[in-house]
């Protein structure tokens, strides 16, 4: 059996089409844009040509309104801090508790420095309340910053919405889209939102290359100062053979939008309800009404993730774990501990996330090896006894220390 | 992925002693469930031998944490208690061929399962007086709480102190901001201001030691060492005094402000930390009272 990849949420295989393109960037046309003779020739046009690709995808109304970057980190930190910057008299970010670190680490940071971070909270399927946020809005936001959705259950945010809400408080809006972008439609130019950032390598471009779409007269602050590159917006030689790679992966990404939202979910589908038929005690988190196709977040409880993703490796399944342990952190990962998802579950928990490249074949292996890996993790549990858990789990172990 | 050692995947994939001992007559429950690891040890201790006949774990948790209480139950089978008492979590790491720093909790949650189900024998109750916090320094492993204590108990005021006395940002140094973070956090609840400029407290003394060392040269060492953390202990109004070495083993007294003040402990783990550093072997710090305990001076 060949390996199965279900850990596309972490990041993607490069379409061959993609490194296709790309090559001619590195061996012939390898001159900077900037230059003037042959090896430079064409090169600009080709970025010209991936901006295009770029618009096309997220349905923005200029290609001038695409900045490219080095990755969807470094488009969230420049949107934050240009916002603040743009706006010295705001003191305020409203953002949630479920962000990517690439957000909440740099609104730590700016915690330190005086600003006041509203970190809206989730309710158990990790959705936000809209009435909360309305009475956040205010003109001493600087900027609001809520994801498109989310990396670890796929909910979605309805951030169309709160960008309008944001607009006619006057506030900047801002998504990180990197899980989005190519599984949503997006149509920018009918919405409110001033920035998004996206990431190359979730959509089967290479890992170094990302977006800040930035609209047309938003404010704005770059972070990187040296050169005339992207109208001065980020400076810094482009990547050139990395944009074009990413131009051309917009443009199969959204040719392939619908499968996505068909073929691709029905896999997920598949998956989701054979483990969950199969396996006692495991459920799916997030909002099931609301979420990417491709991804699916399972806890099984009383068993650990860490433990769980080695024996899947062995049986050569790739997927992804919210446990402490995977992260070599003290806690479950924030965005189950923010749905206030029990220790026993948050730790079991597993994420499957697909791409067009996964079969429903591959769906059918990891539903025969799935029950058996569970099983076997169980059988070592305090928590578990024979075919169930041990009657009041929390009562029957109780290690000293927790 | 972390890099685990061979042993580690295989008492992983083939755990030895898995699931409770039927007849069990000793059990430990350790760990924490907030952290995603926590274990039942139970043993068949034999009352006559005092012989740890059987062995069993049920783990919840990581790949190393199963790994730790499985090797950890093939270490003490054949023991006597008292011998199982003698395993360090360093000799579940080792006998793992080493376990990478985040995991090396794995190892002490093994150590303490087994004091605790011992205990448990003894009809003893088991106390866990180790707290742990996020892992700070990758190099030597060493986490927020142990810095925090470090801090507190000796004055620290710069990332150069906490280095000195806790190891924590000597190698790779990519930890700096973190021990900055806890220094202004420590200091601000002291009322005083995090300095990144102030002059380091004072330096260790840093004395090439030959090992291994004779007890007496040990003993006058632990002396030396001793009178130099004094001033610090007095200024507290506090005071030490050794009554004892056997073996690894300082036997203290805490006078004065230090006699029954609640940072004691971390007072003697500090002195702990400093003699290791010194003398470049492992130390174990005891307050004297326990020694009746453990030896007999008769």
């Amino acid at each position: 059996m060949t390996d199965i990849y279900l850990d596309n949420n972490a990041t993607t295989k490069v379409d061959r089409a993609v490194v296709d393109v790309m090559i001619p960037y590195f061996l012939e046309q390898y001159g900077n844009p900037s230059s003037i003779h042959k090896f430079a020739d064409g090169v600009a046009k080709a970025i010209k040509n991936a901006r295009q690709q770029v618009q096309a995808l997220i349905g923005c109304e200029h290609d001038s309104e695409i900045i490219f970057t080095s990755c969807g980190t470094e488009s969230n930190s420049t949107a934050l801090l240009s916002a603040i910057k743009a706006q010295p008299n705001k003191k305020e970010i409203i953002t949630t508790t479920v962000e990517h670190p690439a957000i909440l680490s740099l609104c730590e940071a700016l915690e330190k420095e005086g600003y006041t971070i509203h970190r809206m909270p989730v309710d158990r399927a990790g959705r936000l309340n809209l009435d909360a946020y309305k009475k956040l809005l205010s003109d001493q936001v600087a900027i609001v910053s809520v994801m498109w959705a989310n990396n670890e259950t796929g909910t979605i945010f309805p951030v169309v919405e709160m960008a309008e809400l944001a607009n006619a408080a006057g506030v900047m809006f801002h998504t990180d889209a990197v899980q989005a972008v190519g599984k949503i439609q997006m149509m920018l130019q009918d919405t409110k939102i001033d920035m998004l950032s996206l990431s190359g390598h979730k959509l089967h471009s290479p890992k170094g290359i990302g977006v800040l779409y930035l609209r047309r007269g938003t404010r704005y602050r770059p972070l990187l100062r040296g050169g005339h590159q992207e109208r001065g917006r980020r400076a810094g030689t482009e990547n050139t053979a990395s944009i074009v790679g990413l131009g051309k992966a917009c443009e199969l990404a959204l040719e392939h939008i619908e499968f996505e939202n068909t073929k691709v979910k029905a896999m997920r589908d598949r998956l989701e309800r054979g483990i969950t038929e199969q396996i006692p005690h495991c459920f799916v988190t997030g909002d099931m009404n609301n979420r990417l196709p491709n991804t699916t977040d399972i806890a099984f409880e009383y068993i650990e993730g860490e433990a769980i993703l080695m024996l899947l490796n062995k049986a050569g399944i790739a997927a992804s774990s919210g446990s402490a342990c995977t992260s070599g952190s003290l806690e479950p990962s924030h965005v189950m501990r923010a749905m206030d998802i029990p220790y026993t579950a948050a730790h079991g928990t597993i994420r499957f996330s697909f791409s067009r490249y996964n079969t429903l074949h591959e769906v059918d292996e990891v539903l025969k090896v799935m029950p058996g890996v569970v099983a076997t993790l169980r059988k070592l549990s305090p928590y578990w006894d024979g075919d169930g858990p041990v009657v009041n789990p929390e009562q029957a172990f109780k290690p000293t220390y927790a | 992925m972390w890099d685990y050692s061979d042993k580690v995947k295989e008492h992983f994939f083939n755990p030895k002693n898995a699931g409770a001992v039927a007849d069990a007559n000793a059990t430990g429950e350790v760990g924490s469930i907030s952290c995603g690891d926590a274990l039942r040890l139970t043993l068949k201790v034999d009352d006559a031998t005092e012989v740890i006949l059987d062995a069993g774990f049920q783990t919840f948790g990581c790949g190393s944490a199963i790994a730790s209480s499985s090797v950890l139950t093939e270490i003490i089978k054949g023991m006597t208690i008292d011998e199982a008492l003698k395993v360090t979590n360093q000799d579940i790491a080792d006998h793992l061929e080493g376990l990478p720093p985040e995991k090396m909790h794995c190892s002490v949650m093994g150590r303490e399962a087994l004091q605790a189900a011992i205990a448990n024998y003894r009809g003893e109750e088991w106390t866990d007086d180790h707290e742990e916090g996020a892992l700070i320094c990758k190099c030597f492993a060493i986490d927020a709480v142990m810095i925090e204590e470090m801090v507190w108990a000796n004055k620290l005021r710069t990332v150069e102190d906490v280095t000195n006395f806790t190891k924590a940002g000597g190698g790779c140094a990519s930890c700096h901001e973190d021990i900055e973070a806890i220094l202004e956090k420590v200091l601000a609840e002291k009322g005083e201001k995090f300095d990144y400029e102030a002059a380091p407290v004072k330096q260790p003394v840093v004395a090439e030691v030959k090992l291994p060392l004779t007890n007496l040269q040990r003993i006058k060492k632990i002396e030396q060492v001793l009178e130099s953390l004094r001033p610090s202990l007095m200024a507290d109004g506090g005071d030490v005094e050794l009554v004892e070495v056997i073996g690894n083993t300082a036997y203290v007294n805490m006078t004065g402000a230090c006699n029954g003040c609640q940072m004691a402990a971390m007072t003697i783990a500090g002195i702990q930390q400093r003699l290791m550093e010194v003398m470049g072997e492992f130390i174990k710090v005891v307050p004297a009272s326990e020694m009746s305990k453990l030896v007999n001076i008769a």
